[in-house]
């Protein structure tokens, strides 16, 4: 049976109505169309899901519709504002920190979950932050250094590469 | 994609409502408050309660209260992220801010609650699987099942425990407050631990963990180490408690200690042994060894997770040895 | 050497860079369409066993189920390679792994698919599982395959380059080991997912995520028995790959298959642990190696044997075969080289190319050896390799044609950067320096399928507006194939990458290229790009010369420009080039297309090997290792390729990170085990593969040495660099704490158990301790070219062979 749920993603009030067990992941990509959200293994093991509920980078495949009605969700499809890219997707584009790209939304939210709580963070909290989120392509380096161009540049340092 | 079976959910705004539904629906239910352990575990039909009652509303049990002199309540909800970013838990309650960060992952722990990390199912490598694997090798006791494949001779489940937070807390000489419908009782968190892959909580079905009481704190020394294969993402393969009270007389010497280890039986539990060995005693090389020689006759790896069983068991010594040296230094220093 | 250039050699962005960081690139399983159905497989819960009955009844009573399939409806079978095709779309008599599918069922929804097929009863006769290497050479019957060359044992090969018997028995010393290489899976972070639609012209498209469109596309048409021309296979972006999606699978098929009978869309989208029963990963591999070397550090001869495990279907099975003992000459001269392999049959999912493709573990064994020469020798195991270093245009002992090579300068390279001097048998106990080299192909020489036709095709259309779309059949699986075609195209036109539409991996539009697999892209595409390419913009020369009354090679193209030369200020816009040479010669389209130049190999069996240009990598580890607890971590990997020349510097140290990640997994973590006759871990919790708190640092390098083969000169980097990490890091730990660890993965109960055995006196090893006896079958006898001959097999033995008991 299907429930009415009052969600609030990337800035938008959105009504859903889905069974209560369909997680927010399935909601987001199957019910919206929001399929910048990726899924890996859905029992969170990966990080490949992750959005930011409340600004914090969660698993989405891990979370109740019914329990982030009070919440402000970001997926991917919410970081780059009126066309413009967010500064991490920019530095993500322009460094070669996505490889296939599946893995990449994921990395993008929890990096910027990390960028909210810590404007200029080191390499070492950089990996700290990204640690639950899996990437087989790029061995994390040009993932890094793209955190920290973006965190530079969010910093109104914008550094001659 | 693996999914969620269906189940009826609740949102109570109290905890005597809570207690009310568990009353009413127990077994066939169960709490939920970060849901990383549980919703994995129901997707791969592991668990499948009816019911889901959710903690979501109960405010109550997401403080941290208290003050290191007289000691700290810490309530259910309080995430893993909260316990290892506080900063009167990370100065004066280390091991508690350590182990919740060693837990799995970032986002995980913005989820996961000290709760639920208590109270995490036993883990196996024949159980931690999708229905469709387990059918393949027949089902195991803890689900569908009636042979402990890790010993198939064994009347019993011989799932590992996989709480980072449960060795703390019993080194520690922590209490867990348990809710119900009958009442509630605090007690200390070593009994809330059974020796069974199954039934590995004391705490009833109808009984719902509200809070978790940290002793009094002035002096004492406290750290856990973690054996994982990975330096993020997975459940223990061994985790080492220590706490140690320094005598206020003559901090060289201990008033009082514990170890408790997790991972390597169906419970966390304390080295009796080694409460004997450290009282009145100093921390020299000795004792040390003699702490971690008791430490590693304790321990009982099965061939049920990560790594080779014999090499887990050598590795107790090792960890156990380290965490007292490395308190050493500071006891010390 | 790239200054030349206006593109080549830049680190831009990849043309979809965007496109992944906003959530915009689709994946399969992204695609939705109305009226879609959702169906699974269900998968086989016995190892070995004959199927005996089916039982729908249940879930036919679930409401929203809408259509069942079942193996007899798909009679016939499919495989990647000509000589292999054992797999049926779904298992019809008998199952052999767990995980096998055996049926599937469409529904409204996934949860009504996956209840439904919970419900689907399968009853088996089982029959003696088959789980390892020495249980299948024992087991006659029953035969997992009975196409099997004899038993289990599905394909053998022995080889002989010249008398190795000989060069062994004059040789100072022979060392003679033995290393076992573990089993591990790609891991793509996107599960495979197909989707299919049937139109009502009685065409079908399926979008998928493969590497292998071409294959994909044979395959449906060939179960289906449609007409290829009816069926379209759109390979989507890759979610990942690294060899794990280049077979045609059983729910593409299957897609398609309930897609046509239900006449709705049908989409399958596996679970991460179907994925793992997919497999298609690095072969187990037992090896024995037995390598001749005088006083002087020279090489005489190399005796190499292997056992592969691979599973339950011959998937590239017999290629990876070959590959055990097809590149062990490029690196180093060997004079004379037997190689023999055999590959059995397993009740595991089945193996087939992974990153590296059945090198890997050779390369494993041979690095780890040559250290211990150099040990013995007591010399610089750096100075051992330069002393037997491949020389560039030179023919190897089986055959390999090599071109440009900078070996050499890759391994200075490595030795310099990591301080090799200053620290090889010199930092304390527990930390250690290990080196090893590597060779790789960039393309092979033949096709999986044996013709005559090109192995890539590149279409050009030149739009008046300035605009040019690039059609090809190449599939991106995140390394950037579509950028190096937009890269290539605009440096020859003179235009930007981004002015480049590039359509690929639709076998409706493009032109065939066979695929994402054996390093192929950058080259073949690559060359078949510059052709096309060039054809254009000597079709816009021609109208431009003939304009402007000058010849043709006084024109240059650039910055969206055509230029007089000599007279640099006379110039047109690239669209107005293009509007005068359509109007005088009509619709502007060329075509490029590549073919692999005919092989020196002429041997039965020297098919596989042969490549068009060869890569070269150098590698140093650095480790620490706790001698308490055998844990070994890794700090940093200095890493150098030869590549001939960076397309895209960016792009080309990418890869060489992501391989350095899969082979520093590889080498302490990865491992696809059984027990049970059951994967015991496929998940992405306990299949380990390393965080971000595991990965270790890397220096790379790319080193140029352009070969004439390749476009621009340039050779493949996506696989070459994972090579010689995991025995770097074997021999890093043995100079650490001076025991070898001859097998993969590097747990630490492996390494404290080597260290125990070396203070009780015994071996200071960890590995296999023996080797079965198995007879390998006749010997096809090759002289190397410098004992004659034309590259062919000949019958008799050359009169200085003669038998020698091993």
């Amino acid at each position: 049976m299907k429930q009415l749920f009052h969600l609030q993603i990337n800035g938008e009030g959105i009504q859903v109505a889905a069974p209560v067990q369909k997680t927010l992941l399935e909601v987001l990509r199957e019910d919206l169309g929001l399929t910048g959200t990726k899924h890996g293994c859905e029992v969170g093991e990966c990080g490949t899901c992750t959005v930011l509920i409340d600004g914090k980078p969660v698993l989405s495949c891990l979370m109740l519709p019914v329990e982030c009605q009070d919440c402000e969700i970001v997926t991917i499809e919410g970081m780059s504002l009126a066309g413009r890219l967010h500064p991490l997707q920019e530095a993500f584009a322009e460094l070669g920190a996505a490889q296939c790209g599946y893995c990449t939304p994921g990395f993008l939210l929890a990096a910027r979950g990390l960028l909210e709580g810590t404007a200029a963070p080191s390499r070492s909290e950089i990996e700290q932050a990204l640690a639950g989120n899996l990437c087989r392509c790029t061995g994390y380096l040009k993932i890094y250094e793209a955190v920290e161009l973006a965190a530079l540049r969010m910093r109104g340092l914008d550094p001659v590469t | 994609m693996l999914r969620l079976p269906s189940f009826d959910y609740f949102q109570p705004a109290t905890t005597e409502e809570v207690a009310a539904i568990l009353h009413a629906e127990a077994p066939a239910c169960a709490v939920v408050s970060g849901g990383t352990d549980l919703f994995p575990k129901m997707k791969r039909r592991q668990l499948a309660p009816r019911t889901l009652i959710s903690l979501r509303r109960l405010g109550a049990l997401h403080r941290v209260a208290g003050e290191p002199e007289e000691g700290i309540v810490i309530g259910a909800r309080v995430t893993l992220a909260e316990l290892e970013r506080n900063p009167m838990l990370c100065s004066r309650y280390p091991a508690v801010a350590a182990a919740a960060r060693a837990i799995s992952s970032p986002p995980l722990r913005n989820a996961g609650t000290i709760g639920g990390n208590l109270c995490v199912d036993t883990r196996c490598t024949y159980y931690d699987q999708t229905y469709e694997w387990r059918k393949a090798i027949d089902f195991c006791m803890k689900k569908d099942g009636h042979v402990c494949w890790v010993a198939p001779s064994s009347p019993r489940c011989w799932a590992v425990a996989s709480s980072d937070l449960a060795p703390v807390m019993i080194a520690l000489g922590a209490k867990v407050r348990l809710l119900s419908k009958q009442g509630d009782r605090l007690i200390p968190a070593a009994e809330l631990y059974r020796n069974d892959g199954i039934e590995f909580l004391s705490k009833r079905p109808d009984e719902l963990l509200t809070e978790i009481h940290l002793p009094a704190v002035s002096t004492d020394l406290m750290v856990y180490k973690k054996l994982r294969r990975r330096g993020a993402i997975d459940f223990p393969i061994l985790g080492v408690a220590i706490w140690l009270r320094p005598s206020a007389a003559e901090r060289s010497v201990i008033e009082q200690g514990r170890i408790a280890i997790t991972a390597v039986a169906s419970y966390p539990f304390e080295v009796e042994a080694a409460r004997k060995l450290f009282r009145g005693a100093r921390l020299n090389c000795e004792v040390i060894e003699q702490a971690a020689e008791a430490a590693w006759k304790r321990a009982k790896p099965l061939d049920n997770t990560d790594l080779d069983m014999s090499w887990r068991k050598e590795m107790v010594r090792v960890f156990t040895r380290r965490a007292l040296q490395e308190l050493s230094d500071n006891l010390c220093g | 050497m790239t200054t030349n250039y206006k593109i080549i050699g830049k680190p831009l962005p990849k043309v979809d860079a965007r496109a992944k960081c906003t959530g915009e690139t689709k994946f399969a399983d992204d695609l939705f369409f109305p009226r879609m159905l959702f169906a699974k497989l269900v998968r086989s819960t016995q190892p070995h066993a004959l199927i005996r009955g089916i039982d729908l009844s249940r879930a036919r009573r679930m409401e929203g189920v809408k259509a069942f399939l079942l193996g007899n409806e798909l009679p016939i079978p499919f495989g990647i390679l000509p000589v292999s095709e054992d797999e049926h779309a779904l298992c019809i008599d008998k199952v052999r792994f767990v995980g096998d599918p055996v049926a599937a069922v469409a529904a409204v929804d996934e949860e009504t698919a996956e209840e439904a097929a919970r419900l689907i009863e399968v009853s088996y006769e089982p029959l003696e599982p088959i789980l390892s290497i020495e249980k299948a050479l024992a087991t006659q019957s029953p035969q997992i395959h009975d196409y099997a060359a004899e038993g289990n044992i599905h394909k053998k090969v022995a080889l002989q380059f010249g008398d190795v018997e000989e060069a062994l028995g004059d040789s100072d010393f022979v060392l003679d080991d033995l290393f076992f290489y573990q089993g591990s899976t790609h891991l793509p972070m996107e599960q495979h997912s197909a989707a299919a639609k049937l139109e009502s012209d009685g065409k079908l498209t399926v979008w998928s995520s493969t590497q292998t469109p071409h294959y994909v596309h044979r395959a449906v048409a060939k179960v289906l028995e449609m007409p290829a021309a009816h069926v379209r296979v759109i390979a989507m972006p890759n979610g990942g790959g690294f060899g794990g999606k280049s077979d045609p699978f059983s729910h593409e098929i299957v897609a398609a298959a309930l897609a046509r009978k239900t006449g709705r869309p049908v989409k399958i989208t596996l679970t991460r642990e179907e994925v793992f029963y997919c497999h298609r990963g690095r072969h187990p591999v037992l090896m024995r190696s037995r390598l001749g070397i005088n006083k002087d550090g020279t090489i005489t001869g190399l005796d190499f044997q292997t056992i592969l495990d691979g599973g339950a279907y011959g998937s590239y099975g017999v290629a990876s075969t070959y590959y055990t003992g097809a590149l062990q000459t490029v690196s180093y001269q060997i004079p004379r080289y037997r190689f023999r392999g055999a590959r059995v049959f397993t009740n595991k999912p089945p193996c087939g190319p992974k990153r590296g493709h059945g090198t890997p573990q050779p390369r494993f064994g041979l690095e780890i050896q040559m250290d211990k020469a150099a040990e013995r020798l007591g010399i610089d195991p750096a100075e051992l390799r330069l002393k037997n270093l491949v020389q560039p245009h030179s023919l190897t002992a089986n055959w390999m044609r090599v071109g440009s090579c900078a070996l050499r300068e890759c391994i200075e390279k490595v030795l310099q950067g990591s301080g090799w001097s200053k620290k090889f048998r010199k930092l304390p106990t527990g930390a250690g320096v290990g080196l090893a080299c590597s060779a790789y192909i960039s393309g092979a020489g033949l096709p999986i399928y044996w013709n005559d036709m090109p192995q890539s095709g590149v279409q050009l259309k030149l739009d008046r507006s300035g605009g040019v779309t690039c059609f090809c059949g190449s599939t991106d699986i995140g390394q950037g194939s579509d950028s190096v075609l937009a890269y290539i195209v605009a440096e020859i036109l003179g235009i930007d990458p981004l002015d480049i539409r590039v359509v690929t991996a639709d076998t409706d539009l493009t032109p065939v290229d066979l695929g994402s697999y054996s390093s192929r892209v950058t080259l073949m595409t690559g060359n078949a790009a510059v052709q096309a390419a060039e054809r254009a913009r000597a079709i816009l020369f021609d109208a431009v010369s003939v304009k402007w009354k000058i010849p043709k090679s006084q024109l240059i193209a650039g910055g969206r420009k055509i230029f007089d030369a000599e007279d640099p200020a006379r110039e047109i816009t690239f669209a107005a080039a293009v509007q005068l040479a359509e109007a005088m010669f009509g619709t502007i389209g060329t075509v490029g297309s590549y073919k692999p130049p005919a092989s020196a190999a002429r041997y039965k069996g020297g098919g596989v090997g042969p490549s068009p240009a060869y890569s070269f990598t150098a590698c140093v580890a650095e480790v620490n290792v706790d001698v308490e607890t055998g844990i070994v971590t890794v700090p940093c990997i200095w890493i150098a390729h030869d590549l001939g020349q960076a397309i895209n510097p960016l792009l080309a140290i990418g890869q060489a990170e992501g391989s350095v990640y899969m082979g520093l997994g590889e080498a302490l973590m990865e491992e696809q085990v059984f027990r049970r006759n059951v994967h015991q871990i496929p998940s992405m919790l306990d299949y380990k593969s390393p965080t971000t708190m595991d990965m270790c640092n890397v220096v790379t390098y790319l080193v140029e040495s352009p070969d004439s083969n390749g476009p621009f000169g340039a050779k493949e980097l996506g696989q070459g660099p994972l090579l010689p990490v995991m025995p770097a890091i074997c021999n890093a730990v043995y100079d650490a704490v001076g025991v070898r660890i001859d097998e993969i993965p590097i747990t630490p109960e492996k390494v404290l158990k080597a260290l125990r055995a070396k203070n009780a006196g015994k071996p200071a090893r960890f590995g296999p301790g023996e080797f079965p006896p198995l007879d390998f079958g006749e010997v096809r006898i090759v002289p190397p070219p410098w004992e004659g001959g034309d590259g062919t097999a000949v019958k008799q033995p050359p009169a200085v062979f003669r038998m020698r008991d091993d």
